[in-house]
């Protein structure tokens, strides 16, 4: 068993629905774990990655955690793999780009139909937003992209069989869509 | 006698005043296209038809075809030349393709699939680019413009109107309507004109139509652009 590939994941500004989808391998997922243990991931509540094989990314960078740990995995992970829209072109959080920040904020906690008691929240345990949300290339080198919203759990599995298995990943017309 | 050119080494007829795109299309050759379509005068812009002829760079679109000519179609550099091209083009405009109504029947997307593109590779601009719903048809939306120039050329050539044009430049280059308001509403453009069917992204749209055919159960969600083109092409009786 030591042997295993050590994977982490992790949703930076995503809806995790990259990691349901992920989870729709379903009973390859117990053919995976043959080969497979999870490092930091939703799926453990490790919450540090380190020395793994492969990282797999979902959601693009919002704020300034995401920056931290976006890098804990480019530090951590051999492979670090971009998974689904909003990792490689911002997605739909990237939305609001064209909006001030300010706005935004406005908008959700001071303007907005509904809010009680309006502040813009400033705790310092919040991460700071960032001006723009980005896509993960622009902060770390990826590896590989996976597009998709999100992926199917097909393209994961040719990903991953196609990585445990010793040859380069290639997804073919029928497993490539950005939508 | 036949003329003819070389097209990736295969021999290829061509007619006097053909194209090179012309010829190859007639030949089942697919030369990838974003700017060119076969009903209109070529505009040579998109650079993704970009071949080798006899060694220097050309747009098939434009570039007459001659006698004796070695054309490179198919190539690594040519297929990674034109994946940069496409990158370009979506990090240059927002091309948010899990909300457009367009995705699955867009060329562009269709290119970038055919192009086996996965990334971006560039850092994106995220343009501010507006929209324009005032027309009671048809909705533009700037962020997916790419400047192919077909709605400008359909409404001057087939529809006998002047509704679209191309001003500024660079980055703040943009789609014009031909009305003192500046909104597509104050135009003559009827949605049953050529220019608001032509689009080959989701930057013009008809409205209420979105999703009569639903995703993943369009064109390109099935079937490479290149089969698609071929046959829509040949089908024009150029």
């Amino acid at each position: 068993m030591a042997n295993k590939v050590r994977v982490a994941t992790t949703s930076l500004a995503g809806c995790f629905g990259c990691h349901m989808s992920f989870l729709d391998l379903d009973e390859r997922l117990v053919a995976l774990a043959e080969h497979v243990e999870f490092d930091r991931s939703p799926i453990t509540d490790i919450e540090h990655a380190s020395n793994c094989d492969i990282g797999l990314i979902e959601g693009g960078v919002c704020n300034s955690e995401n920056v931290h740990t976006l890098r804990e995995f480019r530090k951590n992970c051999k492979i670090l793999v971009a998974v689904g829209a909003c990792a490689i072109n911002g997605g739909l959080p990237a939305m609001r780009n064209f909006i001030p920040l300010e706005e935004c904020l406005s908008e959700a906690y001071l303007d907005g139909i509904g809010v009680e008691n309006p502040q813009i929240p400033s705790d310092i345990e919040l991460p700071l937003l960032l001006d723009k949300v980005r896509p993960i290339h622009e902060v770390v080198k990826i590896d590989y992209y996976l597009p998709g919203c999100p992926p199917s759990a097909d393209v994961f599995w040719k990903f991953l069989t196609d990585l445990l298995e010793g040859r380069e990943p290639e997804l073919d017309y029928g497993l490539v869509h950005y939508d | 006698m036949t003329k003819t050119i070389t097209l990736d080494g295969k021999t290829i007829p061509f007619t006097d005043g053909q194209t090179i795109m012309q010829a190859a299309t007639a030949a089942g050759e697919y030369i990838p296209h974003l700017c060119h379509h076969p009903e209109f005068t070529p505009h040579g812009s998109c650079k993704l038809c970009t071949v080798k002829v006899n060694g220097r760079n050309c747009s098939a679109c434009t570039f007459p075809a001659a006698e004796g000519q070695d054309v490179i179609n198919n190539s690594q550099e040519l297929t990674d030349d034109r994946k940069k091209i496409t990158q370009m083009l979506f990090v240059e405009g927002n091309h948010f393709c899990p909300s457009c109504e367009k995705t699955g029947n867009c060329q562009l997307q269709a290119v970038a699939y055919y192009l086996n593109m996965l990334d971006d590779h560039f850092p994106l601009f995220y343009p501010h680019r507006e929209m324009d719903a005032s027309h009671p048809d048809v909705l533009i939306d700037h962020n997916r413009c790419i400047f192919c120039t077909l709605c400008v050329r359909a409404s001057r050539e087939q529809d006998g109107k002047d509704v679209f044009g191309i001003v500024g430049r660079g980055i703040n280059k943009n789609l014009a309507v031909n009305s003192a308001s500046g909104k597509l509403k104050d135009t003559d453009l009827d949605k049953n004109d050529k220019a608001a069917h032509i689009c080959p992204t989701g930057a013009i749209l008809i409205k209420r139509t979105g999703y009569q055919v639903p995703i993943g159960q369009r064109i390109y969600d099935h079937h490479e652009i290149n089969e698609v083109t071929l046959l829509s092409e040949n089908h024009h009786g150029e």
